[in-house]
């Protein structure tokens, strides 16, 4: 199935439609709010005609300093069908949660650590909420746009970064 | 005596577990990482990797950087196979800004890409037999991997992160000389393999050692992500080559192998050595097609943007490097800075199932399996 195949056949099984963003050029994602990520989650992967059985990749997204809002996108691929599948959901740098889906894909465990040790999203049901790359004790989340990149760490001074090339 | 004295008191015999650091400082962990491994006896209960020793920020430091600039961090992911790396990063800059590059780029691509492949195999060989304690085919391995590095030396100067493939060309052609030379590589070559089968592969020694050690099910495999020889190990026939022709590898006749369980059950470690082991049969198969084909005229150069700047928009691309798929989510905002760029480690994920498959063994084991998932840990950690 093609990617507009596939939000039809969601939106014909699922009470609530989702439309399928237009916003984005050449946008190819489903935009869902996060208390419906779990149910679909699981209908992703175990429909028959869908079987998205391989999370290929969790990325974090922080929209820049002036929006309120992180994003994180889940590319899904089906070993059975060979079609491809991409989810977006958007939360508020205010109250950053999503449900987890690290018990539906066990890859999702590594990833949504990675998303939280970068961006600070909290997935709600992890069994193991740690940092993964960065140490236990790091402050804030690099990767958002606003982060201010630290002078001392562990009395180890930071070297200030040139702002040109000499 | 009653016989009730006779039974055994489970709690009298259980000892208390203990927990010890395998790392990060440890030449079987294939680079800076701790592997956390509570033992009860000599039987490992639960494992707990700890990663992020050589985290260098490459994410942030894409963002950065101009798009031309990313490739030299792209190489230092995976320093192993920086040319497929450079690979996979071409292909997906050149799917968001819809260029195509000419056939004898192509062409060039597949035939580094696959000696750099051979290259990554025979490392992953070598060293896993290191890990289990044959020692000599480590050093046979290297003999042969020494020369692929020399051939790219020739081709562009730098043995280990060569920063060759950019997006819409490659840096420089091929010399002169240089088609006949990988010829002769290939004939030199293809008879080791031989050799490599009688030292180590059919060796009763590593049979026993690897083989029904450690099985990862098909199931469990494309849950936890694992890609690549790993995956194949566990009988799945999955192949982006193949499945998902990228580049001109649709033009290339060559087999995906796969575990077939020829010495216990299939997804062994055993299964996922040999896979690797006929990965270097397909390889050369598919560079020797690509230079009877290559064309001799075009200029490589000839597609390379003048300043990449891509439109607005995000791409989701993967290619198949020597450890799986390796996938690059690049959302662009119209400026010649990444707006985010997300680098997928096939590394990482086949790290994250050791828990699920070396629960169960001894330490020994554990390092046979953790040698047979082909891990480099630049690239775990970024």
């Amino acid at each position: 199935m093609d990617y507009q195949e596939i939000v039809d056949y969601i939106n014909r099984n699922f009470n609530e439609l989702y439309s399928p963003d237009t916003g984005e050029e050449q946008a190819e994602f489903l935009r869902i709010s996060p208390k419906d990520w779990k149910e679909l989650a699981y209908f992703l992967r175990d429909d028959g005609n869908l079987v998205f059985d391989s999370m290929m990749c969790i990325t974090g997204i922080d929209y820049g300093v002036e929006d309120e809002n992180l994003g994180v996108a889940y590319n899904l691929h089906s070993m059975t069908h060979h079609h491809k599948f991409e989810v977006r959901i958007d939360v508020p740098k205010s109250k950053p949660m999503i449900p987890s889906v690290e018990k539906i894909w066990r890859i999702a465990d590594w990833f949504e650590r990675e998303v939280y040790d970068m961006y600070g999203i909290t997935f709600e049901g992890h069994r193991d909420h740690r940092r993964i790359l960065l140490p236990e004790d790091w402050e804030g989340f690099p990767l958002r746009k606003d982060y201010i990149f630290p002078e001392t760490w562990h009395g180890i001074v930071v070297p200030k970064i040139k702002e040109e090339w000499e | 005596m009653g016989i009730e004295t006779l039974t055994l008191d489970r709690s009298a015999i259980q000892g208390e577990e203990m927990v010890l650091n395998i790392g990060p400082q440890h030449p079987s962990t294939h680079g800076v990482l701790r592997l956390q491994v509570v033992t009860d006896g000599e039987i490992v209960t639960k494992i707990t990797p700890y990663i992020g020793y050589l985290h260098r920020c490459f994410e942030k430091h894409c963002e950065n950087v101009t798009y031309e600039q990313v490739i030299p961090f792209v190489d230092r992911c995976d320093y192993i196979a920086s040319m497929n790396n450079n690979f996979g990063y071409a292909v997906a800059m050149e799917e968001l800004m819809g260029i195509e590059v000419s056939e004898k780029v192509h062409y060039i691509r597949v035939i580094v890409a696959e000696l750099n492949r051979i290259a990554s195999h025979l490392l992953a060989i070598g060293t896993f037999g290191l890990d289990v304690g044959a020692f000599t085919p480590f050093l046979y391995c290297f003999r042969d991997r020494e020369r692929i590095l020399d051939l790219f030396e020739l081709l562009c100067g730098a043995r280990l992160l060569y920063n060759y493939i950019w997006v819409g060309g490659v840096s420089h052609d091929f010399p002169i000389g240089f088609v006949e030379k990988v010829y002769e590589f290939l004939d030199y070559f293809e008879p080791k393999i031989q050799e490599y089968n009688d030292l180590l592969t059919f060796n009763k020694i590593f049979i026993e050692r690897t083989a029904d050690v450690g099985v990862l099910p098909a199931d469990v495999a494309i849950s936890y992500g694992v890609s690549g020889p790993n995956l194949r190990g566990s009988g799945v026939k999955w192949d982006l080559r193949k499945n998902e022709p990228y580049s001109i590898y649709n033009k290339f006749d060559f087999d995906i192998p796969i575990g077939t369980g020829a010495m216990g059950t299939v997804g062994g470690c055993w299964d996922r050595y040999y896979v690797r082991i006929r990965e270097l049969e397909e390889s050369v198969k598919i560079t020797r097609q690509a230079l009877d084909q290559i064309p001799r005229e075009g200029d490589v150069h000839a597609a390379l943007p003048k300043k990449i700047r891509p439109p607005k928009g995000h791409v989701y691309s993967r290619t198949e490097t020597p450890r799986g798929d390796l996938g690059f989510y690049i959302i662009s905002d119209g400026k010649p800075k990444p707006f985010r760029l997300k680098l997928r480690s096939p590394a990482f994920t086949a790290l994250s199932c050791i828990n699920e498959i070396a629960r169960g063994w001894m330490i020994a084991d554990v390092i046979a399996i953790l040698g047979s998932l082909d891990i480099v840990l630049g690239e775990i950690d970024r």
